[in-house]
């Protein structure tokens, strides 16, 4: 694969970074500046897709933005998995910054400006997460996006935020300072480079199996974001957020940026093929297939719908890194896929989640009987999302979770296959419920007077992305290409 | 006016203007300003074109009025000399322009004293760096201790007593660096440090020449107050007057540091230190690792930010430590980053903290709820330099971390790598601690402090660009270390 330098990169990452300034300096005129933040968001998209064809025809970019230590530079890569990710990210970041705009107006949230820049922040440091080089980059943008984030998931400035937040920072900064920097410096100690390669860089290193053991469930637990067990506590905490932030933070970016990070070091500093060789898929396996079964267990009991949401989101997560775990062509496949399908189910079901508070205020599955007859096209949108979540077609669930199954078979864990079901089926007995009340269970006495529709600023960004994941069954292609290229097929 | 002796004027011009600030500043304070300011910048301005040449054309050694040693005064200027005198000009141009403003609230009328100390302390800082005879150190380490005492006791309440301790360690300090002095001279017959790294290997090692390392390396880790020698060092800087601070705490660990390793490679030897006595590094590793630890839980059990600042110096004292005896290049690299890193970081954050205490008056803890929407560019810089200390790419704080965190791992000090990560996330903790103060306010609070707004420009200006500079030279970092650090480390090593 041929990379050549381009600003393409680099303006990717930095339109958003830019555009804070901007979004800042409008703080008296909100129309100017969600303005701001609409031209940012739709000139992402287009600088992303503009990559696309190259991406797909086998090429790619690269940019070297400072030399800062010996054979590691702080350099940004288009390559393969990179754009796969870049480009769930930046759609739904737009389809977010419409809901945002009309989610904070409708509750006339305080310190909108301030919301909207930290944003624009948290997406710059997610393309550069995408598009890192090596892993040093990659957690100069995990530590960006990690701080950017804290004032987001204390927007309410009350105790409570206060106390999610300090849980927020606790975990994650503490994971990536305590964890996956030793095991980078470690890497590097023992490799000299931090590349990003496609097979790896540690197979040459003669390291034995007890250090790659180390290193293995160091970057496991050290990227925190991702929601392994015991490490997720942060993200039911953070859903006192916002729900905007909840959706696509805690559903996309902040999560799959975790999870994104596992599988880079899993694909490109180990390689799957030193990972079989030292018989080490089954200890990602193993803890992914624990973090699966309890989230989705403790997901059964939370009546708040956004903590529910969250459960499942953990216990989702660890598919990816468990598909990644199973190190056959199809489970990679698939892992990787997930991230696209869960991304757009998920932040589907957190928009309905918000459309909710924001039209009916309520905040628990068990006041929201009969809710549906009032908010039909939520409450669909709400149905398709957690059929892509559950597997079921016609939704794009079904595709990763389809290549999931077969990675098991491959791998000739037929346990793994035994967790994959049990966790679906524990997943529709979670989503399911909710609908079934929506529409079937009659509302209390005047309860629901009033109450319609959330505003079209909410209502239109949820219905595309659950349009988008039932299109994702019939075109897959664009995600299942990207994925397979990604990992070398 | 010659360039080719450009480091001196680097130092004269400071130590000249001392005097002028002196009799100037009696008449009107006036003068005050344009003096200090005017002094520094030239020296900035000088450094930096002798950093240029040295980069270009190499180090060379300078005789005093043409002196010969050991008769003479001998000045050394190599890639890490130059680049002290940058850091020391740079670092008090700014902490000057900002001091300026606190000296005028807090020692009004007594500008042009404090101003003439001042001065004279940074000229004793650039002669420290400069000198390569082991005794003029000594005479060098006093004048900028003097000085310091002077500064400190102008502060309010209990600075006097804070610094007649500071007097009382520092001249214990002082004895042993001398006494170490002295044993090496009975045993080489010569002060100078060329000479002495010479006659050395002849003589052999000796239980003389290793007291004599010993005394030295005491008298120096208590005048950088390596823990548990740190004693005196909290107390004094905290109730200091602001502006003293402001170029002390930045500076004279930092300084104590570079002599440190001065003493361990221009008077002994990479040979001497490390493969006759394999030991005593791991036993100093040992107790870098243990400083970090201890000194950052000391700063947990703060409730004032200029005292938790200065716990922070002394855990920061044991990287440096640490990193100079790692015995591998990249340890010393790493130790060597991180004087400039950390003498700029420590800046930026006293720099916050003057600024704020200008405004509020205080720097407990509870003073500062609500801040961040009070003072908003002020803590957007404190915030950086809260990065930097925490090491979180791409700020300076983060590359000086990872040469030392990597020296500890190529070295086996796993102990040093524990310690260094351990340190990492308290600083966390502590600069987090304080932006969630800062962030949130008391519920139902909004009247009170309504009066404070932003800082004035004069303490503003050096606050961003030093903050801008902690990005800027971690992202140069690559340059910085091939180019000049790399150049500094003994071959060999």
């Amino acid at each position: 694969m041929s990379y050549h330098t381009s600003l393409w990169p680099l303006a990717a990452v930095l339109i958003s970074l830019v555009g804070a300034i901007p979004i800042l300096l409008s703080d008296r005129r909100p129309n100017l500046r969600e303005s701001w933040t609409m031209l940012i968001a739709f000139g992402k998209v287009a600088i992303v897709t503009t990559m696309l064809p190259t991406v797909l025809a086998g090429g790619g970019f690269e940019f070297v933005i400072a030399e800062v230590v010996p054979g590691v530079p702080l350099a940004l890569r288009v390559d393969a998995m990179g754009m796969f990710f870049a480009l769930v990210a930046s759609i739904l970041w737009f389809f977010t910054s419409l809901y945002s705009i009309g989610y904070m107006r409708a509750l006339k949230e305080h310190a909108q400006t301030r919301y909207f820049a930290s944003f624009a922040v948290a997406i710059s440091a997610t393309l550069g997460v995408a598009f890192s080089a090596n892993l040093l980059t990659m957690y100069l943008f995990y530590e960006m996006l990690s701080l950017s984030t804290y004032p987001l998931v204390t927007h309410e400035q009350n105790a409570e935020a206060r106390r999610s937040g300090r849980k927020y920072l606790t975990y994650i900064l503490g994971t990536s300072i305590g964890l996956a920097l030793p095991a980078m410096l470690i890497v590097y100690s023992l490799t000299g480079t931090l590349d990003f390669k496609v097979g790896g860089v540690l197979a040459q290193s003669g390291a034995s199996a007890e250090t790659l053991a180390l290193i293995l469930v160091l970057f496991l637990f050290g990227f925190a974001k991702s929601g392994i067990m015991p490490f997720h506590g942060w993200l039911p905490a953070a859903m006192v957020a916002p729900t905007p932030v909840s959706s696509f933070l805690h559903g996309v970016a902040v999560v799959k940026v975790g999870v994104f990070s596992i599988l880079r070091v899993i694909f490109h500093i180990f390689g799957p093929d030193l990972l079989l060789d030292v018989n080490l898929g089954t200890v990602i396996t193993t803890i992914a297939s624990i973090t699966i079964l309890v989230a989705s267990l403790v997901a059964l009991t939370q009546d708040n719908l956004k903590r529910r949401l969250a459960y499942s989101t953990i216990g989702q997560l660890s598919y990816m890194v468990l598909g990644a775990g199973m190190l056959t062509a199809a489970g990679m496949t698939g892992g990787l896929l997930h991230i696209a399908m869960h991304a757009f189910g998920k932040i589907t079901l957190f928009f309905c989640a918000g459309a909710i508070y924001v039209a009916a205020g309520k905040k628990y599955i068990s006041q929201m009987d009969g809710l549906g007859r009032r908010m039909p096209v939520t409450y669909l949108a709400f149905f398709f999302g957690s059929l892509s979540i559950i597997g079921m077609p016609p939704l794009g669930g079904f595709i990763s979770k389809w290549n999931l199954a077969i990675g098991a078979i491959e791998s000739g864990h037929m346990v793994l296959l035994v967790v994959l079901l049990v966790s679906s089926m524990l997943n529709a007995l979670y989503f399911f419920p909710i609908v079934y009340r929506g529409f079937f269970m009659p509302a209390a006495e005047g309860e629901l007077e009033g109450v319609k529709e959330a505003p079209t600023f909410c209502l239109v960004p949820l219905s595309i992305t659950a349009i988008c994941s039932l299109l994702l069954f019939f075109w897959p292609t664009v995600f299942y290409r990207l994925a397979q290229m990604a990992i070398g097929l | 006016m010659s360039t080719s002796n450009l480091h001196i004027y680097v130092m004269a011009v400071p130590l000249l203007t001392a005097f002028f600030v002196n009799l100037l500043g009696r008449t009107s304070k006036v003068w005050i300003a344009p003096l200090v300011v005017g002094s520094l910048a030239f020296s900035s301005v000088a450094s930096l074109v002798l950093m240029g040449r040295v980069m270009t054309s190499g180090g060379f050694s300078y005789t005093v009025g043409n002196w010969v040693p050991p008769y003479g005064i001998e000045l050394v200027v190599d890639h890490l000399s130059a680049l002290m005198l940058v850091l020391i000009s740079v670092v008090a141009l700014f902490a000057s322009v900002s001091a300026l403003k606190s000296v005028e609230q807090e020692l009004p009328g007594r500008e042009h004293l404090f101003f003439t100390l001042y001065l004279i302390l940074i000229a004793g800082l650039m002669g420290l760096v400069l000198t390569a005879d082991a005794f003029n150190l000594y005479v060098l380490l006093e004048i900028t201790s003097i000085t310091t005492y002077g500064l400190i006791a102008m502060g309010k309440g209990r600075a006097p007593l804070a610094s007649f301790n500071y007097i009382i360690m520092g001249s214990i300090g002082a004895c042993f660096y001398l006494l170490g002095v002295g044993y090496l001279y009975l045993m080489t017959g010569t002060l100078n440090m060329a000479e002495i790294s010479q006659t050395l290997p002849v003589i052999g090692g000796g239980a003389a020449v290793a007291t004599a390392l010993a005394f030295i390396l005491v008298g120096l880790w208590i005048k950088m107050a390596f823990f548990p020698l740190h004693g005196w060092l909290p107390n004094a800087y905290s109730l200091a007057p602001t502006g003293a601070a402001l170029i002390v705490a930045p500076l004279m660990t930092k300084v104590s540091i570079y002599l440190m390793v001065r003493v361990m490679f221009s008077v002994f030897s990479i040979d001497y230190l490390f493969l006759q006595n394999p030991l005593v590094d791991a036993v100093i590793v040992w107790g870098a690792a243990i400083a970090i630890v201890c000194a950052s839980a000391l700063a947990l059990a703060q409730k004032d930010l200029k005292r938790m600042l200065t716990y922070i110096i002394v855990a920061e004292v044991g990287y440096m430590v640490g990193g100079a005896w790692l015995a591998n290049s990249t340890g010393m690299t790493g130790a060597l980053l991180h004087i400039v890193n950390d003498a700029l970081m420590t800046l930026c954050l006293f720099l916050a903290a003057a600024a704020i205490l200008y405004r509020v008056g205080s720097l407990d803890f509870d003073k500062l709820q609500g801040i961040y929407r009070k003072m908003p560019i002020t803590m957007a810089a404190f915030t950086i330099g809260a990065f930097s200390m925490i090491g979180v790419p791409p700020t300076a704080g983060f590359f000086s971390k990872w040469y030392l965190i990597l020296g500890g791992i190529e070295g086996g000090h796993w102990e040093f790598v524990v310690a260094l990560l351990f340190s990492s996330l308290i600083n966390a903790v502590l600069f987090f601690r304080i932006i969630e103060i800062g962030y949130f306010h008391k519920d139902g609070e909004h009247h009170g402090h309504e009066t404070i707004t932003e800082a004035p420009l004069q303490m503003q200006a050096p606050l961003l660009i030093c903050a801008v500079a902690l990005i800027v030279i971690g992202l140069g970092s690559g340059p910085l270390v091939e180019k000049i650090i790399t150049l500094a480390i003994p071959v060999g090593l």
